[in-house]
Parts: structure tokens; sequence; C-alpha cells
């Protein structure tokens, strides 16, 4: 086994070295030299084009769900209608009145739509990279759902009676306010787009890493390893495929924890007490 | 590779300008087609079968309420036709006994009519015969007498008195007869 983690540790070291050697994953990869510029400002690079491939993807398919909706549904519609009553169910009415749901449904689907193409390409082959590892997409997205919640908070309370209810909650002693008013702020206010935003753009960054990593490590050990080694390329092979299949659900499951979040804020901004 | 260098530290998480504009652009879109296009779609067709479905129970239920009514309706024609039944059960039992009484009357008054109509026969008959009878045993008698006794006996009137008393005891006899 020690001439295994010899072999790995001489490849590792040998990474930023040119030719042969495994080059492990890095945030590189998320900035690459632009293959296009618009003057000196705008720069269109392979995650640029990666995001345009997903939302083009998106927009396609849900055409092709939605262009002839009929009461009894062909498979298409079947598939658009499950998808869209998922967000509709499971993630809008869990959160929010069913007339609020409706309401907001067309804001959660974009949301949920959105993150899962944008993630997904994480996964797909030739792609492999998931343009929500940077950070434009996920802080829109969060700025966007701050300002539906703080809108339907004060739509619902006004925005005194809002604050109020965020800042100073009801039943704690009037000195406690000293501590929990700050709190309460950064939580509610500052917290909540910038978790969002980090969770999915971590998430997107480290399955990213896994993935490259399994698929650096198995294509070295199988095109470069000698015997045992090119054993545990297959090893590694199999992981890569289990970690696949686990980053479409970290993909779906990240889509689904940023639209969740989003319509339980909004959910409990529309709360009366 | 064409890589370049990534932002260090805190640049991570803020993003160039040009990275925000494409990624609002193709939010937008996808917003577009998500919310413009695909969710009113699918509440559209969400709410009319929602209402295809309320009308069909609303049918259902009118079809059962129709049922109910017809059945309601039946139950009461069905009763009204039992005692419609009944009643002519009864006037037929009620009819069925007047005519059995008037064809017995009937069948008695004309068994009496030929039984009389027989007897009358039978009396005027047996007169007939009675009368013929006498006047052949008269006719009998005298030519028997007449030659009996022949000539002394010519004498009409003696042998009519004669006969007389004969056929008077003879009808004695014969009563006798007939009382024994």
């Amino acid at each position: 086994m020690s001439s295994i983690s010899n072999v790995l540790t001489a490849a590792l070291a040998s990474s930023d070295g040119e030719g042969g050697g495994m080059h492990m994953p890095s945030l590189d990869e998320l900035y690459p030299e632009p293959f296009w510029r618009i003057g000196d400002w705008f720069e269109f690079n392979r995650v640029d084009l990666i995001r345009v491939i997903a939302t083009v993807g998106l927009v396609v398919l849900i055409y092709l769900g939605a262009r002839r909706t009929r009461l009894v549904p062909a498979r298409g519609q079947s598939t658009f209608e499950l998808a869209v009553g998922f967000v509709h169910k499971q993630i809008c009415e869990a959160a929010m009145s069913p007339q609020l749901a409706r309401r907001y449904l067309p804001f959660i689907a974009t949301i949920f739509f959105g993150v899962l193409a944008l993630n997904i390409t994480g996964v797909l082959p030739f792609l492999n990279l998931s343009s929500n590892g940077l950070v434009a997409v996920p802080m829109i997205l969060a700025v966007c759902a701050w300002i539906a919640f703080v809108a339907q908070g004060v739509k619902t309370h006004g925005l005194g009676h809002y604050l109020a209810d965020n800042l100073f909650p009801k039943g704690a002693p009037k000195w406690m306010y000293i501590l929990l008013t700050p709190i309460e702020f950064l939580s509610t206010f500052i917290l909540r787009p910038v978790t969002l935003t980090v969770r999915l753009m971590a998430n997107m960054i480290a399955g990213h890493f896994l993935l490259t990593a399994f698929f650096v490590m198995t294509s070295y050990l199988v095109i470069e390893g000698s015997g045992l080694l090119k054993g545990l390329g297959l090893v590694t092979a199999a992981a890569s495929f289990i970690f696949v299949v686990f980053e479409i659900f970290i993909a779906g499951l990240q889509a689904f924890i940023f639209a969740m979040l989003t319509s339980v804020y909004i959910g409990l901004a529309s709360e009366k007490h | 590779m064409w890589l370049a260098e990534a932002p260090k530290g805190i640049w991570l998480f803020i993003s160039p300008w040009d990275e925000l504009i494409l990624s609002a652009l193709c939010l937008g879109v996808i917003a577009i087609a998500v919310g413009k296009y695909g969710v009113p779609r699918y509440l559209k067709v969400l709410d009319e079968r929602a209402a295809v479905i309320e009308g069909g129970i609303k049918r259902a239920e009118e079809a059962e309420a129709e049922i109910a009514r017809i059945r309601s309706g039946l139950e009461a024609e069905k009763e009204s036709a039992r005692l419609e039944a009944a009643s002519i059960r009864d006037d037929a039992k009620a009819d069925a006994g007047a005519i059995v009484a008037e064809a017995k009357t009937k069948a008695a008054d004309e068994a009496r009519r030929i039984s009389d109509a027989a007897q009358r026969q039978i009396d005027s008959e047996r007169k007939a015969a009675e009368v013929a009878l006498r006047q052949d045993v008269g006719a009998l008698a005298g030519e028997l007498a007449e030659r009996i006794v022949g000539e002394a006996l010519k004498d009409s009137a003696l042998a009519g008195r004669v006969i007389d008393r004969f056929l008077a005891d003879l009808e004695a006899q014969a009563g006798a007869g007939k009382a024994a």
C-alpha cells in the first residue's frame, strides 16, 4: 500500500508541471481565459457559455412541455406538470397559503428550475462545470428572494409592524433587545441572503472538485498506473460513477433548498399573528 | 488549457459586472420561460381540470338526484298499481261470486223448468195412454162378451152398463193394486 501512496504523492507533486502527472482541480477552472470580448469590459468565457447552454436547454424543455397543454396530457406535458406541480405542492403550498402559493409559483418555479438547470451542467459530459460555482447567479437570486420576502412582510404587516415583529421579538424582557435586535437583524436581513448564496455556490464548487478529482485520478491511474494501480483506477471509476449520481442528487437538492427556503421566508413574512 | 487566475478570499463573492449582466440576462430569460410561459399554462390546465372534475361531480350529483326522483316516482306508481290490482282482484272476486250465484239460480230454474215440462208431458202421456187403454180394453171386452154371450146381448144399452160396471171393477182393482 505504501507504493500506492508514494505514487499518489508523486503524482500530486508533479501536478504543477507540464505534461504527465495529475492535474488536481482548483478554483481556476471557474475563471478561464475568455474567448470572446466586447470592448474592454465584457468577456465571454467557458463558464458563461455553460450558463447560456443551460438557459437555452431549460427554455427548450419548458417549451416542449408546455407548448400544447391539454386537459388529458401527453407524455411531455405530464412530465412538465409533474415538475411544476412538485414546486407548486411540495415547495409553495408547504410554506404558504394556497392563494399566496399561486401568486408566488412563477417566482419560486423560476428559482427552482433556474438553479436546477444551472446546477445540472456540473454532471453533464463535456460541460462538467456548474456556473453556479460563480457568485453571480446565486447572489442575484438571493437578492430577489430577499426583496420578495421583505416586500411580502411589508405588504402584510406594514413597514413598521414588520420591522418591529422581526427586530423586537414579543415576550422577551425589554433589556434583552440590546442583544436580540442586532442578532435578529443580522439573521433575518443579512444572513438569509448570504447563506442562500454561499450554500449554493459552495456546494457547486465542492461537487466540481469531487467529480474532477475522481475523473482525474481515474484517468491517471488507468493510463499511467502499472499493474495493481490500474485496478485501483477501476475502483475510482466506480466511485466517480457513484459521485455523478450523488451530484445529480445534490443539484436537485440545492435547487429544492433554495426554492424551499425562499418560499419559507415569504411564508413567514406573510403570517399574521 | 486556458486557465486564468482565480480570485482570492472575499473577491470570490464579488462578481464582475459582465458576469452579473449575463447572469441577470439568463435568469430573465428563464423567468420569462418559466414564470410567464410555463407556470401560467400549468395553472390554466390545473384550473380547467379542476373545473371539469367539479363539473363532473356536479353532473353526477344531479344524475343521482334525478335517479332518486324517478325511483320515488316509480315507488309511488308501483304502490298505486298494487292497490289498483288489489281492487281489481277484489272486484273480480265479487263479480265471480255473483256470476256463480246467478248461474246456480239459472241452472236451478232451468232444471226445475225441464223437470216440470217432463212431468207435464209424462202426465199427459199417461192420461192419453189411460184413455187409449180404457177404449181398447172396453172394445176388447165388448168383443169378448159379444162373442161369449152372443146374440142375447145385442141390446147395446145393457151391454154398455155391463161394460161400465166391469171397467169400474177393473179400475177399483187397479186402484187397490196401486194402493197396495
